[in-house]
């Protein structure tokens, strides 16, 4: 990891994790979509249906999720709260619930007219105890003061699904394209 | 974030500088130029009279990189210190900086000052600027009072000492052959300085020089 900048790493293990959290509240609670978004604006997993609309743009969405999720953070601290733990939007037919997961990554559970604000929130509660476990494990410190997700990536490649070190760095190859999409 | 469940390694490049400095046209160029087919929409939170609310946001997307989507998401933050709140939010996770700086002679002071609130944004978010992937370019190169190169780098880019032991070798700035990026001073000081870029971001001059430094150097970072 470079100094100086926040990196982490996302696993085929944490994805399985996390899905599995996701879809029992989809199952719940009856809500149609379940997105999770990292506080820098990146789409982290996605179950179940895409929204209906046409054209759905997930990459925007994600960002334009985080800045509401930031700008609401500070909104909250300026009425001296610490921050507001969910946020809801509501339309005429798809609405938004939002919540924090160990201040690190945004839940976001889209629903229609098939269920309610009150059965989505009620099953969210559970869903976000589970995540917050799995986003906690992922970024604490190991013995040698790196995060799990760092520490374990390095050491036992396979239980984690991180591939071995490539020969290679991992984006070899990649000055190439920078020349030839930016030409 | 590197995401191996879903093969995706997504880079953020964040644009700061003054108002009215350029930073929105930047990605307005990109936006034009770019093939349709790699880059998504351009998403602008502005005022009713175009100037930056929140940010600017446009992905690119890079293609295949040894099985991995690569994609670099640009933002702009609002260059008016009214809005320094929502500047600050957008550096959060950020992966690699452009510093656009406006040449006109009477803008010396509102460059400084952004600068100096990058570094105090950066920092309160545990992050030190010279030690991020960082570029600065000038725009407005064009026009009749721009102030001469030299000037603008003594101001916005004299450099940092190298304090890490493995750093302190000579580097060539690998964007203008010749000039050094890392050197040792007469005084034994190794000394680094950011790749700087002349722009007329309007016309499109310098934007992909900018843009193809920073990442690279983002690239680099992430090995």
């Amino acid at each position: 990891m470079p100094p100086g900048a926040a990196r982490w790493t996302f696993t085929e293990h944490d994805a399985r994790a996390v899905t599995a959290s996701l879809q029992q509240l989809l199952r719940e609670s009856h809500a149609r979509c379940a997105l999770l978004v990292d506080r820098a604006g990146q789409l982290v997993v996605t179950v179940g249906e895409a929204p209906a609309h046409a054209g759905f743009d997930a990459t925007a969405f994600a960002s334009l999720t985080a800045a509401d999720y930031a700008a609401n953070d500070q909104l909250a601290r300026l009425l001296g709260e610490r921050d507001f733990a969910t946020l809801f939007h509501q339309g005429e037919r798809e609405s938004m619930f939002l919540a924090d997961v160990a201040r690190r990554v945004i839940l976001v559970v889209l629903f229609d007219t098939r269920t309610t604000l009150g059965l989505v929130r009620l099953k969210l509660r559970a869903a976000v105890d589970e995540l917050t476990a799995h986003f906690e494990a992922m970024f604490a410190p190991d013995d040698a003061g790196l995060p799990a997700f760092l520490a374990d990536a390095a050491s036992a490649p396979t239980a984690r699904a991180v591939p071995a070190a490539p020969e290679a760095p991992l984006l070899a190859g990649a000055e190439d394209e920078i020349d030839r999409l930016f030409a | 974030m590197i995401n191996y469940a879903s093969r995706e390694i997504n880079c953020k490049i964040v644009y700061y500088g003054p108002g009215l400095g350029g930073k929105t046209t930047n990605l307005e160029h990109v936006y034009e130029k770019v093939s349709p087919s790699t880059r998504g929409k351009l998403i602008s939170l502005a005022t009713e009279t175009e100037r930056t609310l929140f940010f600017d946001f446009l992905p690119v997307d890079l293609g295949q990189i040894r099985g991995f989507r690569t994609r670099f998401h640009l933002y702009t933050v609002p260059g008016q210190v009214y809005y320094n709140a929502s500047r600050k939010l957008i550096l959060r996770g950020v992966d690699g900086v452009v510093f656009v700086a406006d040449s006109q002679a009477d803008r010396a002071e509102a460059n400084v000052e952004a600068m100096q609130n990058l570094y105090d944004n950066l920092a309160e978010h545990g992050y030190d600027l010279t030690r991020l992937p960082f570029v600065v370019q000038y725009n407005k190169r064009d026009l009749p009072d721009a102030a001469p190169l030299d000037e603008l780098e003594a101001a916005l880019n004299p450099g940092w000492e190298v304090t890490d032991p493995e750093r302190m070798r000579p580097a060539d700035n690998p964007f203008r052959p010749g000039e050094p990026l890392v050197e040792q001073l007469p005084t034994g000081e190794w000394w680094e300085r950011a790749p700087a870029f002349e722009a007329v971001a309007s016309g499109g001059a310098g934007v992909f020089d900018t843009l193809k430094a920073v990442s690279k150097l983002v690239v680099r970072a992430i090995g």
